[in-house]
């Protein structure tokens, strides 16, 4: 089946978020818009009453396919600190596993007249897929396909990077592990190549980092200390038990040696380079205790700014949903 | 029209020293909306007997026309000290609708229960849609339906009649 460009599907004729789908074909002045909201929504933990009224009134429906506890409550949170009224779907014990489609399931959430999907899915496109096949007026935000993309995960990174570093200019980033079934890499190098850092390395086996990866701006690197020399930022990806099938890898430790991120490896890197990891860790398989609870490390800041991009993201897709919907909107009123 | 912002802005601080001393306003936070209320803030808090810095307050979050104009692409920082049981003097440029007036003192209250919120505006437009009103006023202006005010600065701070079409 043919497929319309992301860029298309989400953005509406004003060139606003009306979904978010992919960082592909965003250009740096959106993803900057979406950093500066951000943090605009940081600043509002300072308040008693931690929610503003945006969303008030609508209605988020949660459509997790697939497992996740961090990024579905932070999605949950940021909805609910939107003040809008929240659903959390678990479809592998609900109508789905009773035989129910897909677009069956969607239309009965449609009928509840649902204000947005926030969807996570094994399927690389599935987003996409509902952003074509849904009511044209609910906004759909990807939280994870396949290995495709995940780009609310990559915006709180570009966030929590921006947050330490000041900007991206100069920088030069190491992520480190299983690249090849990555989602998470894949929409981060796509954010640092837009907001423009100096060098993205690829760091990791060449069974979980394969060469074509070069062809989207990135150096790949199969050695660790080649890898981490005189980087600024250092993302740990998680080595994905689940999805690794076959023999890509001689063993977790064999991993470890080789590509943990210990004390002893951080040093190669920068002094004041800073660790991500998307989180969940696996301590001792590619990241030692002592880094990830270390000061370098940023893990915990990711999980608080993943609150705000979410918030962000959200709020920018509902009002262009609504732009869209209206394009006679009126002006500003005292 | 010419519009005499010195001597409004005179008026306004002879106003709010003795509206603050008739009520017993002591040390009160003064905050200003962004962005025309920040520069008219700027300038009355010499005249405020307190000794906290200027407040600052941006309204996007909490405006009741965000489904009809969707989101400002543009969000100030909100800067609001510990609010609990103080006295508050809100100032805007322009009071107009009221619905700017109404979405501050919300997210004033999302940040806790003051003594009491006083409002001060520059130029009261006269076309409220809601019951608010200011206690301090700079200059009543009756406007034709197509003009606006509109203040520029934050230095210098003037201020022109412009038509809105």
């Amino acid at each position: 089946m043919m497929r319309s460009e992301p860029r298309a599907v989400q953005l509406n004729e004003h060139g606003q978020l009306k979904h978010f789908l992919t960082l592909d074909g965003l250009d740096k002045t959106l993803l900057t818009e979406i950093l500066d909201r951000a943090e605009s929504f940081l600043s509002m933990g300072e308040q008693s009453v931690k929610k503003v009224p945006l969303l008030r009134g609508k209605t988020v429906v949660n459509l997790f396919f697939e497992n996740s506890t961090r990024t579905r409550t932070t999605f949950e949170l940021a909805a609910k600190r939107l003040s809008a009224d929240v659903i959390n779907l678990n479809i592998e014990t609900s109508a789905t596993s009773k035989g129910e489609s897909l677009l069956d399931t969607l239309k009965n959430l449609e009928a509840m007249q649902s204000d947005m999907f926030i969807v996570r899915h094994s399927d690389s496109g599935s987003a996409h897929f509902i952003a074509e096949h849904c009511t044209p007026n609910i906004a759909i935000i990807n939280a994870g396909d396949g290995r495709h993309a995940h780009p609310t995960q990559a915006m709180l990174d570009m966030l929590t990077i921006r947050r330490h570093k000041g900007g991206f200019e100069g920088l030069k980033v190491a992520i480190v592990g299983d690249i090849l079934h990555s989602r998470v890499a894949r929409s981060q190098l796509q954010a640092l190549t837009t907001l423009g850092v100096s060098e993205v390395r690829l760091v990791g086996p060449k069974t979980l980092v394969p060469s074509f990866f070069a062809e989207m701006g990135a150096t790949i690197c199969h050695d660790l200390e080649a890898g981490l020399k005189d980087v600024d930022v250092i993302v740990m990806l998680r080595l994905q038990k689940e999805r690794m099938k076959g023999a890509l890898l001689p063993s977790e430790s064999e991993f470890y040696r080789l590509y943990g991120l210990t004390v002893e490896t951080l040093a190669w890197a920068k002094p004041d380079a800073i660790v991500m990891h998307p989180g969940p860790i696996n301590r001792g398989v590619e990241i030692s205790s002592e880094v990830a609870d270390g000061k370098q490390s940023v893990i915990l800041d990711q999980v608080t700014n993943g609150i705000a991009v979410r918030m962000a993201v959200m709020s920018m897709a509902m009002s262009g949903q609504l732009q869209s919907a209206d394009s006679s909107a009126a002006g500003e009123e005292k | 029209m010419k519009l005499d912002l010195e001597r409004s802005l005179a008026s306004m601080k002879t106003q709010l020293a003795t509206y603050c001393e008739k009520k017993n306003i002591e040390n009160a936070i003064v905050v200003g909306i962004h962005t025309g209320g920040v520069w008219v803030a700027e300038q009355l808090l010499s005249a405020v007997p307190t000794n906290e810095p200027l407040a600052t307050l941006d309204i996007t979050f909490y405006r009741d026309d965000f489904t009809k104009a969707g989101l400002n692409p543009k969000v100030n920082q909100t800067s609001l000290p510990a609010i609990e049981d103080r006295h508050v003097i809100l100032v805007d440029d322009v009071l107009m609708s009221g619905r700017t007036v109404r979405a501050a003192m919300n997210e004033i209250f999302d940040f806790g229960r003051p003594a009491s919120i006083t409002l001060a505006i520059l130029y009261d437009l006269g076309q409220h849609e809601l019951p608010i009103a200011a206690d301090i006023v700079g200059e009543q202006l009756t406007l034709n339906p197509d003009q606006r005010v509109k203040l520029t600065g934050p230095q210098p701070l003037s201020v022109c009649l412009i038509d809105a079409h």
